[in-house]
This record gives structure tokens, sequence and C-alpha cells, in this order.
């Protein structure tokens, strides 16, 4: 079966919306994609619609990679010191396990709303990352792991041809999961928190002026921005591991 | 290198009895093959040798600060990396001309950059002899060495290998007495006999 997006199934769904939007007649419930479209290329042509899409990617792109940073090198830790598992192991089944709104209104409590989303995207993040990460520092190939020992390799080395290699399909993994999720915990969090000048605060102000064709457009452009940033991601890391397989010792 | 001294080797796995009371001495810079149907404890033995397994009771001595290299039973390869990296693995000091050079004389010629997981089962076997045989040591562990190779360039391989590890300590796992004879053994040790010796 092939994988992705077939563009016979997206225009099938848009004539359904558009449909729908026709038979219910009101644009307050129901917008129509074309309504969206125009909605849309009314914005673009603004700069505080680009400012306010830098403002959002740069702190909620900003929180992911330090969750996949941290996460990553926690996991490294953990797999090394037992110590460092047991510790960490009951503050990353908290965050997972703890409802996002929690952790949004505790976080208002405690800071500005400002840079929310940096801290909302990390926090969703970091489990991720880091299970993904320790499963795959497991799952390393065991008889080549005996076999840089009894050769003595290099640590770099052992790195770059055994460690990396094995990890990388585990971090690959998570890392689409998370951004995808990076993106939704920090709107939402952006929506609660309003930050003057980012996404959420303009999707609140749709709900509270009922501008739905405001609320789709920003919606899509989340969609789009969110796909960017995981192709971006992805195929870069991708880039680095043909790259590096390339590399000839 | 001096000689290595096994004695009263013994391992278990799961209350299965592999190795039970072996006692062995290895010449050193010499090739010592060790020849046993499976279930004798060839590669356990070998295991115990590399450092990888931790005997129940007996003593290795010989082995301290000794520079090991191997063929393990499998190829245990970097399948994503071309033969010259899996060779600079283990032989960092190695310069293209003398990868070349040496994959050539293992029929290798062209694969430098080719990713060694689309390589045949016989060509993944040479790559990973040709490690072991570049790498820096004093005593070479094969488990099989020849395992998988085609007729032709088995004796090939057999004679390359025999002139490349001459004048190391080599100790080699095999089911054939011929590769034995052709990696010139100076002691053949039938591991199922000594068993049965150590039994009496």
């Amino acid at each position: 079966m092939k994988k992705g997006l077939r563009l016979w199934a997206v225009l099938f769904w848009l004539l359904i919306w558009q449909l729908g939007s026709m038979a219910l007649g009101s644009e307050i419930l129901l917008v129509s994609p074309v309504r969206v479209i125009e909605t849309l290329a009314g914005m673009a042509v603004q700069a505080q619609f680009w400012r306010s899409v830098g403002f959002s990617l740069i702190r909620i792109f900003g929180g992911f990679l330090l969750g996949a940073l941290l996460g990553s090198l926690l996991a490294a830790l953990s797999s090394r010191f037992r110590i460092i598992r047991e510790l960490f192991s009951p503050l990353v089944l908290t965050i997972r396990t703890v409802p996002v709104a929690s952790f949004i209104i505790l976080a208002l409590i405690w800071f500005s709303s400002r840079n929310l989303s940096i801290l909302i995207s990390f926090l969703m993040v970091l489990p991720i990352i880091y299970t993904g990460v320790l499963t795959g520092i497991g799952e390393r190939d065991r008889g080549l792991m005996e076999m840089a020992s009894v050769f003595h390799v290099r640590r770099a080395r052992r790195f770059l041809m055994i460690d990396l290699p094995g990890v990388y399909p585990y971090f690959h993994a998570a890392c689409k999961t998370a951004l995808g999720l990076s993106w939704k915990s920090g709107i939402a969090a952006e929506v609660i928190g309003m930050p003057r000048g980012s996404i959420g605060e303009h999707m609140q102000q749709a709900k509270v002026y009922l501008d739905t064709p405001s609320l789709f457009a920003w919606t899509v452009v989340i969609v789009l921005v969110s796909l960017l940033c995981e192709r971006l991601v992805l195929h870069g890391m991708d880039l680095g591991m043909k790259t590096l397989r390339r590399w000839k010792g | 290198m001096k000689e290595i001294r096994i004695q009263a080797l013994s391992k278990a796995y799961g209350g299965k009895q592999v190795l039970k009371g072996l006692n062995l001495t290895i010449p050193g810079e010499k090739t010592t093959a060790i020849l046993a149907p499976s279930g004798f404890g060839k590669t356990t033995l070998l295991r115990c040798l590399m450092g990888l397994e931790k005997p129940d009771s007996g003593t290795i001595e010989g082995l301290d600060g000794v520079r090991i290299s191997a063929v393990f039973q499998e190829d245990r390869l970097c399948g994503g990396f071309g033969a010259a990296a899996n060779l600079r693995l283990c032989a960092p000091e190695l310069t293209d001309a003398q990868v070349k050079k040496a994959l050539e004389a293992f029929s290798l010629s062209g694969t430098e950059d080719k990713p060694v997981s689309a390589f045949s089962g016989g060509m993944k076997r040479r790559v990973a002899l040709l490690r072991a045989l570049l790498a820096d040591y004093e005593l070479l562990i094969l488990d099989e060495p020849f395992h998988g190779l085609d007729e032709e360039l088995r004796e090939k391989i057999m004679e390359e290998t025999c002139r490349r590890s001459r004048g190391k300590t080599v100790i080699m796992v095999t089911h054939d007495p011929y590769e034995a004879e052709r990696m010139q053994a100076v002691q053949t040790v039938h591991l199922d006999r000594l068993e049965a010796d150590a039994a009496l």
C-alpha cells in the first residue's frame, strides 16, 4: 500500500467540506474552503501575519529543539548510570501523564505568557525523545558492541558507526511524533495564555468575534508550518545519516 | 607472544554444562585449530578467550595486555557503511592505497564505498576476515572464518589469511580438518575428545 497523501483523496474531502458549508449556509458554523483561502490570502499580505507566524515558530520550534537535546542527553546518561534512570523515571512519567492544560495553567501562574509555548512544547517533547532514545540505546546491536570491545575501537568511531546508526531509527520516530505534538500543545498554550502577537492570540480573538474564516485560516497556517518543520527536520536528519554512511572512516 | 594456558575451565548456560574442566595449552606465534561437532563449547571457549564471557571456574593465563583481533561466527559488520569504513573501524591508520590493495587481494575491488549490507554472504565474510587481519593484533581468533566462501575463493582466501597471520598466535575454530591443514596449524585440538577425557 502506498503511503502519504493522494491528491484525489484531498480533493474529495475538500469537496465534501464545500458541499457541507453550502448546505448549512452559515459562515459562522462552517466556513467554505474557498472563503478560507480568500481570508488566508488577505492575511498573508500583512506584515503582522508573518510576525505572528515567526513569533510562534521560534518559540514552539525552540521548545522542540531544547526538548530533543535535553531528552537525548538525559537518555544517554540514564543508559549509563542506573541512579539517573531511577531518578528521572518518576519525573518523565509525571510529564507524560499530567494533562497539558494543567501545565499551561500552572505555568501561567508562575511565569508570564510571553514564552509559555517554549516551556509547554519543551515539556511535551522531552519524555517522547527521552523514551525513544533510551529504547534505541538499549536496542543497539550487541554483536557490534562486543566486536568493538574486542578490537578496542576508539570511542568516537564507535559512536559514529555503531551507536548513532543503532539509535537513529528510534530518535527519528520520536522526533516525528514529538514535532506534531509540540505544535498542538504549543498553540493550545498560546490560545489559553494569549501572548501578544502570537498565532494563539489571533485564534482566541477569532473565537471572541466569531470570526470562523480567520480561525480556519490560522488553523491551515499551523498545519502548513507544522508539516514544513517536520519535513525539514526529518529530511535534514536523513541527509545527515546518508552523509555519515558515505564516510570512508 | 607467549603461550596461553587454560586450566580447569568450566562454563554452563542455564544449567547446561558447555565446558567442563578444560585444560589446554596454546603455543604462541603458531596456529592452533580447534575442531568439534556443534555443542561442545567451541564458541564459548573463544568468547572466554576474548573476555566476552566470564568462566564459572578455571583460569586462562597469558592474555594480559594482549591485543586481540577476531572473526566472529557472525560477520558483525556495520551494514550501512562501505567496506573501507568497516576496515578503518579497527585499523584507523590505513591509507586509501592500503585499503585498495587489501580489498583487491580479497577480490573485493571497488567496494570501498558500497554499503556492506548490500554484499553477498561471501563478500561480507571476506570483509570481516580482512578487518581482523588488518587490525593491530598479537592474537587472532577465528570462528569458522571461511564459512560461506565458494570453493575457488576459499583457497585464495585461506592462503592470504595464512600468509598475513604468519608469526602471530592464531586460534581457529573449524569443522573442516582441511582448513586446519591449509592454515598450517601446529596443533589440532578435538574439543569433543578432550571433553570426553576430562569426564573420565
